[in-house]
């Protein structure tokens, strides 16, 4: 067997009272992709930002080609050729693209030139068909094609291990598919591809080698063609977990609870947010909505809390029309909203539980009288809530930001349902969060809605508006392009609505051909 | 005295009343490129006038006044950035911290120089030819080095930012630090350097004021033209070019206010005093309410950078 | 041995680095000051000692300690207001001279008025031209987002101009051989005072006001609101609240105090209007504000020690010191106060690790 080409020994990365990495070995083989798997929070992407430079590790040694490096930045990392494309992009959104691929370059003259990179970025779409314009800033790209910018950039600076970090978390099926064709191409140029993940089908459709890490240590590594799915759920979750997705739909519903007619509204950066959607819903129904991030799901949820101008379009909730009220008196007509933002907008990060309970009921007389907080009443509540929802805290009296995210998912629900709503629209309420906490949020969603709520699920994650919905719709460029019963529902056909092509049922039959 | 004279004289005080502004808001400016954002203008503007004062006098050359200016608003620079990059505290009360001890220490320092006179002050230097140019000639070219100086700091930032790599990776880290970090560029190390070198701009912004456009010292003489440097950053779009305009435009109005006053016209010079001040906050209000409050600020201004920040 | 320093985020603040650190740096910055101080050929120790004598060491000295900690402590009151909301008022100045200004305006045009009307009517006057001098600046944050700090900052210069006007054309007193100042105030516009002392009225409403601001802080429901948008604005947006309304009324609150600043010191310390009514007294103000953390007892407390500081800075002119020597050390405590609240955010950890 060949020598890896990179191999960490030990690696230790503690945070403040989170031990993340717990000694990791890791191998990773020239011309190889290999899968990281594990659940949120099980250290993969710390210890590739330790391979990338970005953190240092507490104790460990990394080796490239059998030579030690202890990087102290990513600059370090990147001159030693691994390159990670994170999560969260790393691009300057108001640059061009190829200003962009300029910046990470190793060496680069005094004076940029646009020239030389847009015959760089061309080689780059000849061999690996990753096509870009090298003049487009980088705001108006989607995100598969900032993904592309991201690859490509690190190609160009020489990169032999490409890390990617969930790079399918915010793609289409079909641009998943793309990527791993284009994975496939580097692996066999000769590059070490890792890719970090928690889905299972992925780590067998591209992957060669399996790392699995569990609570910060590595429980197993192998190569794919000798595992079966089985295992690896073992590996990952510590136990056997059915994961096929039990669908929890019930059927009956009530009366409608909202329905929006042709509803326009701009966004936060003042472009297209929701585009003549239209949208009806039921008491006693979760409607999800699927779709790439940034088709108007943000909009659509603050629009109904009225946290967002409609400008032209109805609104109406229980036969009502609210069209552009306030906030405040949505609240007060029995409108909940989660959302994505969970500590910032949902909660505020340095106030203590009792503050954030109070969010949205300080001005109830249970808890206020002659313009004074009472303070006490409120403390009994939150304890209350604390116990019933079994949600950890250091106390009552800390600052929410010191809790986990999963606590603190449950502190918001808590405090959403608490108000009694009629209507709650919640948005990406799993996300980040462990598999464990994930299915309480789901079971208290499913509560909610048996007691009669109408529920709005916007979610990226299929499987969880598979599991949960009674409905799903599909969101893009603002507007709602399907809606199905979840009897009805076709992934492939979601897949391709969340892509925008629109086409139906017939004119795909028939226009497969081409 | 004539129309054409009159306008001239006008015009040709504005650049001069114009001049320590675009020194300052040129400073400011590759500051907030960098992402820090430094309300000490003021004070930096004072402690360079000061220091450049008294090492005019001490040595009688005012050239080594403005290099001192220049170190003493880098020294002061520096502390803005010890405070809000390696401490990262917050860069409004450091700011005004840095304005409050600029224009204490100022004082402090400069109490016995108040009223001498400079040896040697930067004179009017007629450009050949260009000077001899009708009209244009007296209002752009009849004036000190500094201000030639300044015209050619404009095109050379404009030139660094828009064409030089170096420019670029100031922009970055302004713009989105993390990105910057993760591709290997000393977020740090530049953010450093770039509070630095606008602390060393607010200086020379003083210096003028102390050496060339007085020559004198007085306590608090900046009188407020370091804020207006900080507002006319954001007037200008953080653009250089458009910063050399609204300088200019704000040193016409206090020119204005003084040559009326000159002319005899009847209105307390209070109000004419008040007018540059009136103008910064109309101005900053129609830029804002014109552009619905999106502006071209860098994305991550006032925001210390924090590599572990999870 | 290696040896590294690091910086840990610590979850929660630390209680004991939230009074060391103002403590400390009160210490550090006369240290600073020593430095300088010495730099330019003075005994650093003898200065501090007769500055320390001059504000303390008399009952002359504690009386002027305390005649200019009030408008401090008005101006520190009114800057926590907005600063709970992260408003950055630095027009604390402005809204003093307003508050003067329009106190002023009773007296000096309706001199014989008695004074329960007069006295009541001057308070009102200055808290109610403080505070629309506090609302401009709000409404053009509010409605374009125009920033605060500076256009706070440059009604400060209109203000300061204003009364200047004002003192040097219209209100000039016709009696004054040309002097810059207003008529006299009649007695009935005096604020009462503390036995023969210059101490005045102010006192008690600058105690009445920390107590009423404690308790509109802490425990309304007011103080919860400005909390939470202080705290997070889309969060408050989330919950409901009216931010545009919020900041009007917490900048009008915050001028109308300042204002009062500027009605004490002309009826109970100049008794009429003139130039230069403040040495600063708004700027200054930020600093005893940020120092006591926003807490209205703590703003009592260290506006004392500031006033201390300007007198003391006063008493040493004679020595040949000039009194910015005051000046110099409030900025320098407000930097290290910046910077040591990194000690109360972050946990210095001395990393030993065996060298290779």
């Amino acid at each position: 067997m060949t020598q890896p080409l990179v191999q960490m020994r030990g690696i230790v990365k503690k945070f403040p009272g989170v031990m993340a990495n717990d000694h990791v070995d890791l191998d990773i083989y020239a011309g190889e992709i290999h899968a990281l798997l594990g659940e949120n929070g099980s250290g993969k992407s710390t210890v590739m930002s330790v391979l990338a430079g970005l953190y240092k590790p507490d104790a460990g040694e990394i080796l490239i080609d059998g030579v030690p490096f202890c990087f102290g930045s990513p600059r370090e990392a990147i001159a030693a050729g691994v390159g990670m494309v994170h999560q969260h992009f790393k691009l300057v959104e108001p640059f061009t693209v190829s200003q962009n691929m300029q910046l990470g370059e190793r060496q680069g003259s005094f004076l940029l030139s646009d020239a030389g990179i847009r015959n760089e970025i061309k080689k780059f779409e000849k061999c690996f068909g990753l096509a870009i314009d090298p003049d487009a800033p980088v705001w108006q790209l989607s995100v598969g094609e900032k993904q592309r910018v991201e690859i490509v950039r690190m190609l160009y600076r020489g990169s032999r291990v490409l890390i990617m970090d969930e790079p399918t978390a915010v793609l289409t099926p079909q641009e998943a598919t793309e990527l791993f064709v284009n994975m496939k191409k580097m692996a066999a140029a000769g590059c070490a591809v890792v890719f970090i993940t928690h889905k299972m089908n992925e780590v067998q459709e591209v992957a060669d080698r399996v790392t699995i890490l569990r609570s910060g240590k590595v429980s197993g590594s192998m190569l794919c063609r000798n595992v079966h799915a089985q295992e690896l759920v073992w590996l990952m979750l510590g136990r056997e977990i059915v994961m096929n997705a039990d669908r929890c739909a019930h059927g009956e519903c009530g009366a409608e609870v909202v329905r929006m007619e042709n509803v326009n509204a701009q966004n936060a950066s003042g472009r297209v947010g929701l585009n003549e959607a239209s949208l009806s819903l039921h008491a006693g129904q979760i409607f999800g909505i699927a779709g790439v991030a940034g088709n108007g799901q943000k909009d659509l949820a603050e629009v109904l809390a009225g946290l967002r101008t409609v400008t032209s379009g109805t609104v109406e909730y229980l036969g009502e029309v609210v069209t552009n009220l306030s906030p405040a008196e949505l609240i007060r007509r029995g409108i909940s909203y989660v959302p994505e933002d969970r500590l910032g907008m949902g909660l505020v990060p340095g106030l203590d539980a009792v503050e954030n309970m109070l969010l949205k009921s300080y001005k109830k007389p249970e808890f206020s009288g002659h313009g004074l907080i009472n303070r006490q009443a409120a403390e009994t509540w939150t304890a209350d809530i604390v116990r019933q929802y079994n949600i950890k805290l250091a106390g009552l009296t800390q600052p929410v930001r010191s809790m986990s995210g999963g606590n603190l998912q449950k502190l918001l629900l808590a405090r959403e349902i608490a108000g009694c709503p009629k209507l709650i629209v919640v948005v990406y309420p799993a996300r980040g969060l462990d598999v464990g906490a994930t299915e309480s949020i789901h079971k208290l969603l499913m509560e909610l809605r048996d007691q009669g709520a109408a529920i709005l699920l916007i979610s990226e994650d299929l499987d969880e508006l598979m599991k949960l919905s009674d409905r799903v719709g599909v969101m893009f460029g603002g507007r709602i392009v399907g809606n199905f019963a979840i009897e009805e529902v076709d992934l492939e056909e979601v897949g391709l609505l969340m892509m925008g092509m629109c086409r139906t049922r017939e004119e795909r039959i028939h226009g497969d051909g081409r | 005295m004539g129309e054409q004279a009159f306008f001239i004289a006008i015009l040709s005080s504005a650049v001069i009343a114009g001049t320590p502004i675009l020194y300052a808001a040129l400073g400011e400016l590759i500051t907030e490129k960098a992402g820090v954002l430094n309300l000490g203008v003021e004070g930096m503007m004072l402690i360079g006038a000061v220091s450049g004062f008294m090492a005019a006098i001490v040595t009688g050359n005012s050239w080594i006044g403005f290099v001192m200016a220049m170190l003493a608003g880098g020294v002061m620079g520096l502390i803005h950035a010890v405070l809000t990059v390696s401490l990262r505290a917050n860069q409004v009360v450091s700011g005004l911290a840095l304005t409050l001890f600029g224009s204490g220490l100022s004082g402090y320092l400069g109490k016995s120089y108040i009223g001498i006179p400079v040896a040697e002050p930067f004179r009017s230097l007629p450009l050949p030819v260009l000077g001899d140019i009708p009209f244009l000639g007296p209002v752009l070219f009849r004036h000190d080095v500094l201000v030639y100086v300044s015209w050619g700091l404009v095109l050379v930032l404009w030139f660094f930012l828009k064409r030089t790599r170096a420019g670029l990776f100031l922009q970055a880290i302004g713009e989105n630090p993390g990105a910057a970090d993760s591709l290997g560029i000393h977020v740090f190390a530049l953010r450093y350097l770039y509070v630095i070198v606008g602390g060393m701009l607010c200086g020379a912004g003083g210096a003028y004021l102390s050496l060339a456009s007085a020559p004198s010292w007085l306590e608090n003489m900046t009188a407020g033209r370091g804020w207006i440097a900080v507002a006319l950053v954001i007037f200008a779009l953080w653009r250089p070019g458009r910063a050399l305009v609204g300088s200019y435009l704000f040193g016409g109005i206090d020119a204005l206010g003084f040559h009326l006053q000159a002319a005899g016209v009847l209105l307390s010079h209070f109000f004419l005093q008040m007018l540059p001040y009136i103008f910064t906050i109309t101005v900053l209000t129609v830029v804002m309410a014109k552009r619905g409050g999106r502006l071209a600020a860098p994305g991550a201004l006032g925001v210390p950078y924090d590599r572990e920040e999870r | 041995m290696a040896m590294a320093v690091k910086f840990e985020k610590r979850l929660n603040p630390s209680v004991a680095m939230n009074v060391a650190v103002p403590v400390l740096s009160v210490l550090a910055a006369f240290v600073v000051g020593a430095v300088f101080l010495s730099l330019t050929g003075r005994d650093a120790i003898e200065v501090y000692e007769a500055m320390f004598k001059g504000a303390l060491g008399s009952q002359y000295g504690l009386s002027e300690t305390i005649v200019k900690a009030i408008p401090l402590m008005l101006c520190a009151l009114g800057i926590s207001a907005a600063f709970r909301m992260q408003l950055w008022n630095i027009g604390a100045e402005g809204q003093f001279y307003m508050g003067a200004f329009a106190a002023s305006w009773l007296p000096l045009t309706f001199p014989e008025l008695p004074m329960l009307l007069m006295l009541p009517g001057m308070l009102v006057l200055g808290a109610a031209a403080g505070g629309l001098w506090g609302l401009a600046p709000a409404v053009l944050r509010a409605r374009w987002k125009v920033n605060e700090i500076i256009t706070t900052l440059m009604f400060n210069y209109v203000a300061i101009l204003w009364v200047d006007y004002l003192v040097y054309g219209p209100w000039k007193d016709p009696k004054g051989f040309n002097f810059p100042l207003s008529a006299k105030f009649p007695p009935a516009a005096s604020l009462p005072t503390v036995g023969d002392s210059r101490i005045h009225f102010g006192l008690l409403m600058a105690i009445l006001l920390a107590i009423l601001f404690w308790i509109v802080f802490e425990k309304s429901r007011w103080g919860y609101e400005i909390k939470v948008i202080g705290s997070s604005e889309p969060a408050a947006r989330y919950a409901g609240m009216d931010i545009r309304r919020n900041i009007y009324w917490v900048m009008i609150l915050s001028g109308a105090v300042c204002g009062l600043a500027g009605m004490a010191e002309v009826s109970g310390i100049v008794g009429r209007l003139q130039p230069g009514l403040s040495p600063g007294y708004g700027y200054t103000a930020i600093i005893v504000a940020w120092l006591s953390k926003l807490h209205p007892a703590a703003i009592l407390v260290v506006a004392v020690l500031f006033g201390a500081l300007q007198v003391g800075g006063f008493f040493v002119q004679t020595m040949g010191v000039p009194a910015s020597v005051a000046s110099m050390l409030q900025g320098a405590v407000l930097f290290f106060v910046v910077g040591g609240e990194f000690l109360t955010k972050y946990r210095v950890v001395i990393d030993r690790k065996e060298a290779a």
